[in-house]
């Protein structure tokens, strides 16, 4: 395949930015997306040029480190990670646009790698049960209900990735904490920070500059992990729960 | 004696001694340790700082626990965020004998099974510890919220592994890595949150500071600026996994290196038994040139697919059109009792040897079935998706193969390093002062790694090995501060840091650090992979000096040292790639024996399985550092068997 790339090129958070249009021959449908990027920047470097740089590690879907905007959409095509998206969803002779997470709170470190720290900052803030090493009772002390347990895991597969930030028009966090809240809050190990942990999550994301959700779903849409939209629901109903305990 | 053992390009020194190792009955030993180690008062602990490197489940539970004590921790993980440490990518799950089944399991089978699937080159008294400590992991990772599988009655659910008889295997989907990697890292973020640790994310140590010859800070390059920085500590705790990404091609993450191992070994720290890889025997195998990492199938799979190959050389034909007749269930032929279920280094091995025969699949031959037809016969396509359903899904977006209606094509890929670093009984290196923890040790596994394992030790060594033993080292060393960067020993570190980078800045040649990573690593796969042969370790031997000569002269990295620079780093890892791959060739090329992961062609039984030497090997082999290029000196640890004696493994 020969595809024609426009990639966004930004020398550091500092600099003005511009998309770059890269010709590239030769690319196989088995590859890929960013064994695409690889065959790019390999080329690049022989050419003296600087390579593009993007954030990418452990390539099988799981780690949420990769993140490009591929024709204006999060992951691109279809609903998985970037590392995960294979050439044969192109055709041969396609443009691309690639570009980087677009949002005020992860601004762009260079080219396609931005700053996703506010997501460490939520988490620190309260996406946590306080359990110090060694204070722990048997694990089988408290059951957790199949149900219960289940619908935690289904909210901790997030992988940070931060699609749901990119694809939202308002450049919005809650799906990522909803998730977090959510996974924590059904299980009576999480229970005692329940409140504490909602409203201080929810309080930092505002901190942080992420945008209002206004319902679009979007971030449902986007994610690679199939967190769901009422992910969200729910943790407004944790936080109107919490603000009214934590008020009387 | 065989013509290899008289192979003289290395020295013979002292014996390693484990001098922390307590004596007496091997379950009563981590408490007569943990008595005789001293305390550090609590009001005194915040006095005191510890550099650990490394997030991953090791890093990330050792980080998070020292900061619970009350001591300065200060972290550092090259990823954007400690997230995202490659423990997140571990599928199957967690042993743990906490005998929920009533099958009969117990501490005592956990060690038993470990020090048998290491094939006999652990040391009994690290292993009991993992196995008592294997239950405790579980409380502790159920109290942080981590999301085990669970049955209707709300208690935790387990599944059998890879070759042992009991279920002790707790797990989260195929996603066990992931739970737990988030279950440390939100107890580490806690304790950022609260001040205890200073989290530097994107920075990558490049060396070690030892100063009067202990460990007393590290040199870390700050990814975004480039610029280089000094962190000194009371001690330094390394916890930055393993080497396999020597190889090129493996299942690690793209920037999981050995540059934070490989520089401590320089500096002092032995490196023990690197020849120790674990090639997983079910993975996806690469399309071409292009590839840039091989994908995992979980082992599981083994409990329900018939892995096959034609019955005749190059034979193209679609799997379906191959009668019954032609195939041949080489695993289920050779190993009637074990069948598809020998354990990883076996079945690795068998893959190799019908592929090497002609008989191998998919572009290249280079792939075996793994079928469910079967199974799917057997037990309806529902039951199987409800089972595998997500490695299913994953195969396909991988391959654009349909497994239900096609075979998968599996071929065996470098997984894991059971060598690492040498440490004693407290997890300390051979550097007063510097500790090794998780993958980035050799401890625990042998020669070969059971499944389930790797997770259950990053999190004993985190949570409760290393934040026991640490406190001993300290107590005894109290803090004399006064380091700072103008240390002449400090200034020297920097100095050749800042050298090396400028030296892969300036040479300016014209070949890429990921056209010379691919070169040593194609180089160690066929000489240094699933099969070792003398003739082939000394042509990589040779190969590897020459390779580095054309490194230091044709390499091109573009850009500055002060910026964000990807090629820069990926450079200035493949330079500690050059020199391990040497010593692990020498390594295994004087360990004449096969054992576990490491098989010597010379050393089989009549019937072709590996032929462990116990006379001549039961050590571990800890390496010297003495130079680029010069002879290393090995220093032998002899391993003692007082609880598992030594059988040969046969799965016939």
């Amino acid at each position: 395949m020969k595809l024609t790339l426009r990639v966004w090129r930004q020398k550091n958070a500092g600099a003005d930015g511009a998309m770059s249009t890269y010709e590239v021959d030769g690319i196989s449908s088995d590859m890929s997306f960013l064994e695409m990027l690889d065959t790019l920047n390999e080329e690049l470097i022989l050419k003296g040029e600087d390579p593009v740089a993007f954030d990418h590690d452990c390539r099988e879907g799981i780690c949420g480190a990769c993140s490009l905007v591929i024709n204006g959409d999060a992951h691109g095509p279809e609903r998985t990670t970037t590392c995960q998206l294979h050439m044969r969803s192109f055709r041969d002779g396609d443009t691309i646009d690639i570009e980087p997470w677009r949002a005020s709170a992860f601004p762009v470190i260079k080219d396609l790698v931005v700053d996703r720290s506010a997501f460490d900052r939520i988490i620190q803030a309260g996406g946590y049960i306080t359990a110090p090493t060694g204070a722990a009772p048997e694990a089988h002390a408290t059951p957790v209900p199949k149900p219960d347990a289940d619908s935690a895991f289904e909210h901790a597969e997030c992988i940070g990735c931060g699609a749901c930030v990119a694809a939202c028009p308002n450049g919005a966090a809650m799906l990522f904490t909803s998730a977090k809240v959510n996974h924590l809050n059904v299980l009576p190990q999480g229970a005692p920070e329940r409140e504490t942990r909602v409203l201080d999550m929810v309080a930092q994301m505002d901190d942080e500059g992420f945008g209002g959700c206004t319902l679009t779903g979007e971030c449902a849409t986007a994610c690679p992990k199939g967190i769901p939209l009422v992910s969200i629901t729910s943790m407004n109903r944790e936080w109107l729960r919490a603000t009214r305990k934590v008020s009387r | 004696m065989t013509a290899s053992s008289e192979y003289v390009d290395y020295e013979t020194g002292a014996p390693a001694v484990d001098g922390k190792a307590p004596s007496g009955p091997v379950n009563e030993r981590w408490d007569t340790r943990r008595f005789e180690a001293k305390l550090v008062n609590p009001a005194n602990r915040r006095k005191h700082t510890v550099i650990v490197v490394g997030t991953g489940l090791a890093g990330g539970s050792a980080g998070a626990t020292l900061a619970e004590q009350g001591y300065h921790v200060v972290q550092f993980c090259y990823q954007d965020s400690p997230r995202r440490a490659h423990s997140i990518a571990a599928q199957g799950g967690i042993n743990a004998a906490k005998n929920y089944r009533n099958d009969g399991d117990s501490i005592h089978r956990l060690f038993y099974d470990t020090v048998k699937g290491g094939d006999f080159r652990a040391r009994e008294s690290n292993v009991h510890r993992l196995a008592q400590i294997s239950v405790e992991i579980i409380d502790q990772c159920v109290a942080q919220g981590v999301p085990f599988a669970r049955e209707y009655g709300g208690l935790l659910d387990t599944r059998s592994f890879g070759g042992v008889q009991v279920s002790r295997t707790f797990y989260a989907r195929g996603q066990t890595g992931q739970q737990l990697l988030l279950g440390a890292y939100q107890a580490l973020s806690r304790q950022i949150a609260a001040g205890n640790i200073e989290m530097h994310a994107r920075t990558e140590m490049l060396d070690l500071i030892v100063i009067d010859g202990r460990a007393r800070g590290i040199v870390a390059r700050d990814l975004i600026t480039g610029r280089i920085d000094t962190y000194f500590a009371d001690a330094v705790v390394l916890a930055s996994g393993g080497y396999g990404n020597v190889f090129y091609l493996s299942t690690n993450a793209m920037n999981s290196n050995a540059t934070a191992i490989w520089r401590a070994h320089r500096r002092g720290a032995h490196f023990a038994n690197p020849c120790f890889t674990q090639i997983h025997p079910t993975c996806i195998p690469r399309t071409g040139d292009h590839q840039s990492k091989l994908t995992l199938m979980s082992e599981s799979l083994r409990n329900d697919g018939r892995i096959w190959v034609p019955k005749a050389k190059g034979d193209q034909r679609p799997p379906n059109e191959i009668p019954e007749a032609e195939r041949d269930y080489y695993l289920e032929r050779i190993y009637p009792s074990f069948g598809n279920l020998v354990p990883r280094d076996i079945a690795s091995r068998a893959a190799k040897n019908v592929c090497d025969e002609g008989r191998g699949v998919g572009p290249g031959g280079q792939g075996v079935y793994l079928d469910f037809a079967d199974a799917i016969r057997r037990m309806g396509r529902k039951a199987v998706e409800a089972k595998y359903g997500n490695l299913f899904d994953m195969y396909q977006r991988i391959t654009d193969e349909d497994p239900y209606e096609v075979p998968m094509r599996i071929y065996p890929a470098v997984h894991y390093t059971m060598g690492g670093l040498w440490v004693d009984y407290d997890l300390q290196t051979t550097v007063p002062g510097l500790f090794a923890i998780g993958e980035a040790n050799f401890s625990d596994h042998g020669a070969n790694r059971l499944g389930a394992s790797a997770l259950m030790q990053g999190l004993a060594d985190g949570y409760f090995v290393l934040p026991a033993t640490i406190n001993d080292y300290l107590a005894r060393n109290p803090h004399k501060g006064g380091i700072t960067a103008e240390h002449p020993v400090v200034q020297e570190v920097v100095a050749e840091t800042e050298d090396r980078l400028n030296l892969l800045l300036a040479v300016d040649g014209d070949r890429t650090p990921d056209s010379f990573h691919r070169e040593v690593g194609e180089l160690m796969w066929e000489f240094c992979g699933m099969a070792r042969t003398d003739a082939g370790l000394r042509k990589a031997l040779e190969r590897i000096p020459q390779i580095r000569e054309e490194f230091w002269r044709r390499i091109k990295v573009p850009g500055t040292g002060e910026e964000f620079n990807q090629s820069l780093e990926k450079a200035n890892r493949v330079v500690d790639y050059l020199e391990l791959a040497e010593l692990m060739c020498l390594d295994a090329l004087h360990r004449s024996e096969s054992c576990g992961g490491h098989f010597r062609e010379e050393s089989q039984t009549p019937d072709g399985e590996a032929a462990r030497k116990d006379d001549e090997f039961a050590y571990a082999a800890a390496w010297e550092f003495t130079g680029t290029g010069t002879a290393p000196v090995l220093h032998k640890e002899d391993l003692v068997f007082e609880y598992v004696h030594p059988t040969q493994r046969s799965y016939a």
